[in-house]
């Protein structure tokens, strides 16, 4: 098992950061913990990676026990964490060397491994990390995190302030890193990242909402959704909200998400209401249950 | 329809030396009107924006912001926007009803307005029992709803938010928003910078940047179509990566 977690609860003071979380991480497998910011991912993490001590349950990662054999973890893991924390005045080429001695081993041995993300950066190897772009930092924190060839590697929120071509890229290259057999464990405030995993937590307020496949979880859905338009979006949420027979409503970009309590709902019925409430252009049409829908069903 | 423009940008450009970080951009806004202001990290929204703020002088083109032009009116400019930003919101170590008091000074107000405002603010937030909390212990979510409404106190015309809905949870992102749609459907403008793709997906319409220049502006609708893809995301990767 690439990550084994049971029972969990974490405190600070009188925030109860993780209430009794468990979970299994299989070998190879790249699996997203999502949840927005405060939902204690990061905490989970300090756990996993020996850095902070739970209050209750047990761990291990890559067969290890987290405070028995917290020194095996930390030569077999690789950590990512969410603040840049490689040495701003360090060049490129300077803070891999450097992260390579402290595990003891060289940036030739691993090579192989980040070979293809470091060939990106190395056109600045000799520049000072704290002058590199979000992007390419993110790269190296990468490349740091894998020079000792680590069997799982966490990543916490390795793609929060990076535009969408730098994310796509970054899991592009998480996907190319789990062929080589590294176990991942991802945090991501981003839902539409989880859908690049193979299994998901949704996680909130210290609390596991639901585990399962990108695939499954969204047939958790409870309702049939609808996509409501009209010409005045404000006025259109508050009505729909006033609609009798709501479920729930939940602005989704261009669209409402809409669904109702009955289960032989009328669109035609809606249409109506909306008109005589004096919108116009309404459009309703049926709709897929996405995974930000699941989560807000889940937390309410 | 009919309706002013509240912002006009006419091939507005900076430059640092060489380098041109804004190239030549030219756009309007309307008043009411939630505009979407994208960018890959590093294609000149910020430089832009600043511009827009009063806090940047342009190297050349023109622009105004509330009717008040962005190189000779500056101060006139910042008494009638508002400002919020992910990064820097509000005072944690003062409480709510201090960091009210102190914004609502910062922007003018007077002592018998700024009271009526807090009152007023408290009540819609539905903030009555943590108003004498410090801001730093209230969660992320609310920190930003009364972010939000503290950059509105002074009623400005247009208000910029940067990256308002990043890390929040989606019901709370969507409180958000609706507390967007209704500031923008009393008239004022709502000028939204972001590489928060889904972000850009409530706006009106949306602007992209790509290396300093506009490279796209539509509704999110008319992108899509036009770039015959689901979603706004894909809509700027294909921009970004030509």
């Amino acid at each position: 098992m690439g990550i084994q977690v049971q029972h969990i609860s974490k405190s600070f003071k009188n925030v109860q950061a993780l209430s009794d979380i468990s979970f299994d991480v299989k070998n190879g497998e790249l699996f997203g913990l999502i949840g927005p910011d405060g939902a204690g991912k990061t905490t989970l993490f300090r756990i996993l990676t020996t850095l902070l001590i739970a209050n209750e349950g047990s761990a291990t990662v890559a067969a290890f026990d987290v405070i028995n054999n917290y020194k095996d973890i930390r030569k077999n893991v690789g950590y990512m964490p969410s603040k840049f924390s490689l040495y701003q005045d360090l060049t490129v080429e300077e803070n891999l060397s450097f992260f390579a001695t402290i595990f003891g081993t060289t940036v030739e041995e691993n090579y192989e491994l980040i070979k293809d993300i470091y060939i990106q950066i190395e056109p600045f190897k000799g520049r000072r990390a704290k002058d590199l772009s979000g992007g390419m930092k993110q790269k190296l924190a990468l490349c740091c995190a894998l020079i000792h060839k680590p069997k799982v590697l966490f990543l916490d929120e390795p793609t929060t302030g990076v535009d969408p071509v730098s994310r796509k890229e970054f899991w592009e290259m998480l996907k190319r890193l789990q062929q080589k057999g590294i176990t991942m464990l991802v945090s991501t405030p981003y839902m539409d990242e989880a859908a690049l995993c193979d299994r998901i937590a949704l996680i909130q307020d210290g609390k596991i909402l639901q585990i399962d496949t990108p695939q499954e979880i969204v047939k958790h859905y409870p309702k049939t959704i609808f996509n409501v338009q009209a010409d005045n979006m404000y006025q259109l949420i508050i009505y729909l909200k006033e609609f009798e027979y709501q479920y729930s409503v939940y602005p989704f970009g261009e669209f409402v998400h809409y669904s109702d309590h009955r289960n032989g709902f009328e669109i035609n019925e809606l249409k109506a209401y909306l008109e005589t409430k004096g919108l116009k252009n309404v459009i309703i049409q049926k709709t897929a249950a996405t995974i930000e829908d699941t989560f807000m069903e889940l937390a309410k | 329809m009919g309706k002013q423009n509240v912002i006009e940008v006419e091939n507005l450009t900076k430059s640092f030396g060489d380098f041109t970080a804004v190239d030549s951009i030219s756009f309007e806004v309307k008043q009411g009107e939630i505009f979407g202001f994208l960018g890959a990290n590093g294609a000149g929204k910020t430089t832009a924006m600043k511009m827009l703020i009063g806090i940047s002088k342009p190297t050349s083109g023109n622009a105004s912001v509330a009717g008040f032009d962005v190189y000779h009116h500056t101060e006139d400019i910042k008494k009638n926007i508002g400002y919020m930003s992910q990064k820097f919101a509000l005072y944690d170590d003062l409480t709510v009803k201090e960091n009210i008091t102190f914004f609502g000074g910062i922007y003018g107000l007077s002592r018998p307005i700024i009271k009526e405002k807090t009152i007023e603010l408290i009540e819609e937030l539905n903030l009555g029992d943590v108003a004498n909390q410090l801001v730093g212990s209230l969660p992320l979510g609310w920190k930003q709803k009364i972010s939000f409404s503290v950059a509105l106190l002074h009623n400005p015309k247009v208000i910029f938010l940067d990256e308002p809905t990043g890390g929040v949870d989606p019901i709370t992102r969507r409180q958000f928003w609706e507390m967007i749609y209704k500031t923008a459907n009393e008239g004022t403008t709502v000028f939204v910078t972001t590489h928060y793709m889904d972000e850009s997906e409530y706006c009106d319409r949306v602007s992209i940047m790509v290396d300093g220049k506009i490279e796209a502006l539509d509704t999110p609708k008319n992108l899509k179509s036009q770039f015959n893809v689901s979603n706004m995301n894909d809509v700027f990767l294909k921009l970004a990566r030509g």
